[in-house]
């Protein structure tokens, strides 16, 4: 069995959140290219040259692109053939985004209790979603999630009688209702069914997928390309000032559910849609 | 400060080039205020104080105790901001704006108090849209998101106080150049709710009023007898 220290995890880890705030992944930066074309706004216009122009600058001075780094949720997919040795996995994870956000001059954004409000200092604790997969390798996604699209997300458990429609009008409308606070244009993540978390994190998951890169399905893809005409007619645009350009992809997950549930969960992402991926 | 009005028949995001800037310098005068009108694209310069929901707090507290505050808010401009940490060499990290409304039930209370410039993102409450009417102030939208080419038109930092709240202390920040949008004007005019209206198109279905009421919560519609709206 492959030995896998937990010390390499937390090197990855504070690399990747480095990364991941300052470079913004190609897909992203190609999307944002082809809404400026497609902006009718002039305001809308600028607005998307200044966040291409940001998104550069960033990635030339090795800053982080937004001052609001995120919350750092961690994806580590364990290969079940790997033996983890040299500690907690967890610990080591949390350990990394340590270290990242301190070397990397990285906002610390956490607070120690939802009521009492302490800044914990580090960016620590993490959200760390574990998954044991086939193989001998540990793969790990860390995607900073900043808080003006988080507090726009939204979850309904719909009832199966509201069907399609209903499932599509609850995601443009929490777009129209997320307006200029979750600063778009957005990647839109949406996961149905399964249960109350299962939907919320396909939505989540949702967002780690190349911008625009549909589903497998041509049915789920037709889904995904309804909403996003229907998000894009809201008229919201670019930073909610007004525009076409009010959503750059849709990416939609599905998952079985139970015979009187239809949940329904929609993620936002800012356009600075922040992730970065290594395998160990 | 001429200009202002002629760009304003522009309308929203109408026809201009990104040479159309607007100089707005402050403190604030009030014919500055007077004369910015929704959709504008201005350069911001001078000093303005970074504050966000903490530090809002606390200027709230004293204003309800009467007792002084640390800043002059006569004229002032407050930019909704907690910078990332300024890496070595440099006077701050990213520096974009934050999303405004969650300090909306402290604002009415910073107008009374001679506020009158705001520098943030997202919707602004109706007290707050009325108040900006009767004491004259304007909102500026700037780039969220847009954080490293913002700081980039801060030429100085100084934290004035509260240094203990870290990232939410209130900072003396010299803007220079910096590019901003009218949002909201002293005459109640919105981009939010204008630059919507423009750019929207039928089939988006039922549109969605900000400052409408709240869905009901459970048993609320049923109890007042009104039909829950909200699918």
């Amino acid at each position: 069995m492959r030995e896998l220290d937990v010390a390499r995890v937390t090197e990855a880890v504070a690399e990747l959140c480095q990364r991941a705030n300052t470079l913004l992944p190609a897909d992203v930066t190609r999307a944002l290219r082809q809404a400026e074309r497609a902006e009718e706004s002039a305001v809308g216009r600028e607005i998307l040259g200044q966040i291409l122009e940001n998104a550069s600058l960033a990635a030339q001075q090795r800053v982080p692109m937004c001052q609001d780094t995120g919350m750092a949720v961690v994806w580590v997919e364990v290969g079940q053939e790997v033996h983890l040795v040299g500690g907690s996995l967890e610990e080591a994870v949390n350990a990394g985004v340590r270290q990242g956000y301190v070397q990397g001059y990285l906002r610390k954004s956490v607070v120690a209790d939802p009521f009492g409000r302490q800044n914990t200092g580090d960016n620590t604790p993490a959200i760390v979603h574990f998954r044991l997969v086939p193989g001998d390798q540990v793969r790990i996604t860390v995607q900073p999630k900043g808080a003006g699209a988080e507090n726009m997300s939204r979850l309904e458990m719909l009832t199966p009688a509201d069907g399609v429609e209903g499932v599509l009008r609850f995601v443009v409308e929490t777009v129209d209702r997320a307006g200029p606070n979750a600063c778009p244009p957005l990647v839109v993540g949406v996961g149905v069914g399964g249960t109350m978390e299962k939907a919320a994190l396909l939505a989540k998951q949702a967002l780690l997928r190349p911008v625009g890169q549909h589903h497998p399905s041509p049915e789920m893809a037709r889904l995904e390309q309804t909403l996003l005409e229907r998000i894009n007619r809201l008229g919201v645009g670019p930073q909610g000032l007004g525009g076409r350009v009010t959503a750059l992809a849709v990416h939609l997950e599905v998952y079985p559910t139970h015979i009187a549930c239809l949940p329904v969960a929609v993620n936002l992402q800012c356009h600075a849609d922040r992730h970065a991926a290594t395998v160990l | 400060m001429n200009t202002a009005v002629q760009r304003a028949a522009e309308g929203p995001g109408g026809g201009s080039s990104s040479q159309d800037w607007t100089r707005v310098e402050t403190p604030l005068a009030e014919e500055a205020v007077n004369s910015l009108r929704c959709g504008q694209r201005v350069r911001i310069h001078g000093w303005v104080y970074a504050a966000r929901d903490a530090a809002h707090q606390r200027l709230f507290q004293l204003l309800q105790e009467g007792r002084q505050l640390p800043i002059d808010l006569r004229g002032a401009v407050i930019f909704y901001v907690g910078p990332s940490p300024a890496p070595p060499g440099r006077l701050l990290g990213a520096a974009g704006p934050t999303t405004a409304g969650r300090v909306d039930r402290f604002t009415p209370a910073l107008l009374r108090a001679g506020l009158r410039g705001m520098i943030g993102k997202g919707y602004r409450s109706e007290a707050v849209k009325q108040a900006m009417q009767e004491y004259g102030a304007v909102y500026f939208a700037a780039v969220g998101g847009a954080g490293v080419l913002l700081a980039q038109h801060i030429a100085a930092a100084e934290v004035v106080a509260y240094p203990e709240l870290g990232p939410e202390a209130i900072r003396r920040l010299r803007l220079v150049n910096f590019p901003a949008i009218v949002a909201v004007d002293r005459y109640g005019g919105d981009l939010y709710q204008i630059g919507k209206s423009t750019y929207r198109r039928d089939g988006a279905g039922e549109p969605y009023r900000h400052d409408g009421p709240e869905r009901p919560g459970p048993g609320e519609g049923a109890l007042s007898g009104q039909a829950d709206t909200s699918e």
